[in-house]
């Protein structure tokens, strides 16, 4: 019995349970919330000590022998992973203190942010596909609910295209399973994984792994499946944002390097081929969206597509240094995006816009928070020495070792784009004049103080203060994901933990 | 008869997609509910269908003494539904909101987010 294994999202659960009987009290809530995002973050550090300490931990539901039962494996993978959720969970709960609207709180928004949580957690911990569209399930109905709180006009729009399409997208995940479990009538992926190798027709196991990278394809935002994101990522209000910019698309990414690295890898030629190029447009259409935009998170949801470009790249490649980069880039890019998006709301609250041209001036007034937007928007785009330059110097190296040139010139070409775009929000928000038809600009003084104003700036700077400590000091994150890659490239050590834990 | 329920399969898919591509946003509802209906069929179907077999232990043995039906896709199917009934009860109250809001049930006229 691993007892850190279930934590991560037992703790979630009962956070969730607890704020629903607590209703009533918007402040018990708030003390909940940011209680048990604490312990999530204490349990995920926990569970990846453990998980370095082990290499594998495995649970069986029911103490069922494996392939029968529902298992939890934690790989560094899984244990990376929960560590970010619980930053991002931690960062957000405080966050939401200030930012969110009293009409949100007294509607649900604490239970729905713990279930998200829980859904997410479930997802990169859980060991049998079944059992992940279910966790995707709890992740996409608390993501609804979070993402039409308020129930204005954009949001009601935006909601018509993100429900549809991730509903699409859990049909076609549902009918690849069930393909799936009537070709190998297993559940369990590591047992998947082994007779998967045994199949004597190989077609029909590579069309089912299509199904696949289609469906966590629209749910990771890749090419030509992003429309659902730009299109209602920006309508919630801003914690919202952040938390789905951080977690829910990187969730879809973990599931394609999950498949694809433990189960279909029997005709990498043809699979890890589609996934390299629409890694490229990916990257491309994103950034070049991204261009063309003039609000703050539009222009942020366009870079999330492009991002997902890089990580689903560092697995097309699928070599060690590949995976090494994919790994490296999803920590940083976790970690940045987040933070941008909430940087984003702190100039909304302070100019009560997000249209860069109803912004402007905050660098005279807010030198300071002119500096915390810098510090992961040049990350980004990948400026020395801060965490995104790693992250894209060791997918760009491994684009060269592996000789896909075309693809390695589109990653660097969309580097300088996404500079230019950081740019353009930099002149535009900060650098230039407070527009004249402005004219609310005490809070950007400093004349109106919010009373929990510094919830806003908490996170931002630990969050950037995680960006710069990847930055200078690399190593161990680069470490962690070498070990992480090494076991997504022996899929044989996944398969043994699982299925050696029985005898 | 599993071909036949092949080619139903095939048919609820093809009718939640032409559903699904119509203006109206009822319509789109009715081929999301159309659509987790194909999928649940299509686990019915494609992993075997047994006829009057239970999956059910004699008294006293170890294992089923013949053929029997597999219990597991019907558990998968079962969860499947509860799912899809809740998430599409979500969508039924989402584009009565919708509706209320925007005014109108036409998808072409709900780009305010996309430009």
């Amino acid at each position: 019995m691993n007892l850190e294994l279930a934590l991560p999202i037992l703790i979630p659960l009962t956070a969730g349970a607890v704020s629903i009987a607590l209703w009533r009290s918007v402040r018990y809530q708030r003390i909940v919330s940011v209680l048990a995002t604490a312990l999530l973050l204490a349990a995920s550090v926990w569970l990846l000590r453990s998980t370095i300490d082990q290499g594998f931990l495995v649970m069986e539901m029911g103490s069922w022998p494996a392939p029968f039962s529902i298992v939890f494996v934690s790989d560094l993978l899984s244990a990376i992973m929960i560590v970010l959720t619980g930053i991002i969970g931690f960062a957000i709960a405080i966050y939401s203190l200030a930012s969110t609207p009293k009409g949100h709180e007294k509607f649900g928004y604490y239970p729905l942010m713990h279930l998200l949580l829980a859904g997410v957690a479930g997802s990169f911990l859980t060991g049998d596909i079944f059992n992940l569209f279910v966790w995707f399930e709890v992740m996409l109905l608390a993501s609804f609910a979070l993402l039409t709180l308020g129930g204005e006009r954009a949001q009601m729009e935006g909601a018509i295209k993100y429900v549809t399409l991730n509903l699409f997208s859990s049909a076609i995940f549902l009918s690849a399973v069930g393909l799936l479990y009537g070709t190998v009538g297993t559940l369990n992926m590591a047992d998947i994984a082994q007779k998967v190798a045994t199949i004597e027709d190989p077609g029909m196991v590579t069309v089912i792994s299509m199904m696949f990278m289609v469906s966590f394809g629209i749910k990771a935002a890749a090419f030509p499946l992003f429309f659902w994101l730009p299109a209602s990522y920006h309508t919630p209000q801003v914690a919202v944002s952040a938390l789905f910019a951080g977690l829910l698309t990187k969730v879809g990414v973990y599931a394609l390097y999950r498949v694809f690295t433990l189960i279909f890898i029997q005709n990498v030629d043809y699979t890890h081929t589609i996934l390299l190029w629409a890694a490229a447009l990916t990257m491309l259409t994103g950034v070049l969206g991204a261009a063309a935009q003039f609000e703050f998170r539009r222009i942020l949801s366009f870079h999330i597509v492009s991002q997902i470009g890089y990580m689903l790249l560092g697995l097309a490649l699928f070599t060690p240094l590949a995976i090494i980069g994919g790994v490296f880039y999803i920590i940083h890019h976790i970690l940045v995006k987040t933070n941008l998006f909430l940087i984003s709301g702190i100039t909304y609250r302070l100019l009560g816009s997000y249209d860069l041209k109803d912004l402007g001036g905050i660098y005279k007034e807010r030198p300071l928070l002119a500096l915390l937007f810098l510090i992961p928007a040049l990350s980004l785009a990948g400026i020395p020495p801060l965490s995104g330059f790693f992250a894209k110097f060791v997918v760009i190296r491994a684009g060269l070792e592996a000789q896909a040139y075309v693809v390695t010139g589109i990653a660097l070409l969309v580097g300088l784009l996404t500079l230019y775009s950081m740019i353009k929000i930099w002149a535009e928000v900060f650098w230039k004049k407070a527009p004249e038809h402005v004219t609310d600009v005490r809070r950007l003084r400093g004349e109106v103080k919010d009373k929990h104003n510094w919830a806003y700036f908490v996170p931002v700077i630990g969050l950037a203060a995680c960006t710069v400590s990847i930055g200078l000091n690399g190593q161990p994150i680069y470490e962690l994901a070498d070990m992480a890659a090494h076991q997504l490239l022996n899929p044989q050590l996944y398969i043994e933990a699982v299925l050696g834990a029985q005898q | 008869m599993e071909s036949l329920m092949a080619y139903v399969v095939g048919i609820l898919f093809a009718a939640a997609i032409y559903m699904m591509l119509r203006r109206s946003i009822v319509k789109l509802v009715i081929g999301l509910i159309l659509l987790s209906n194909a999928a649940n069929l299509l686990i019915f179907v494609v992993s075997g269908m047994t006829r009057g077999a239970p999956p059910l232990l004699p008294k006293g043995a170890d294992a089923p003494l013949g053929a029997v039906a597999d219990p597991l896709p019907q558990a998968l199917i079962l969860t499947a539904i509860v799912i899809a009934f809740g998430v599409l009860a979500f969508a039924v109250v989402l584009i009565r909101r919708a509706y209320e809001v925007v005014g109108t049930d036409d998808l072409d006229q709900m780009k305010d987010t996309d430009t």
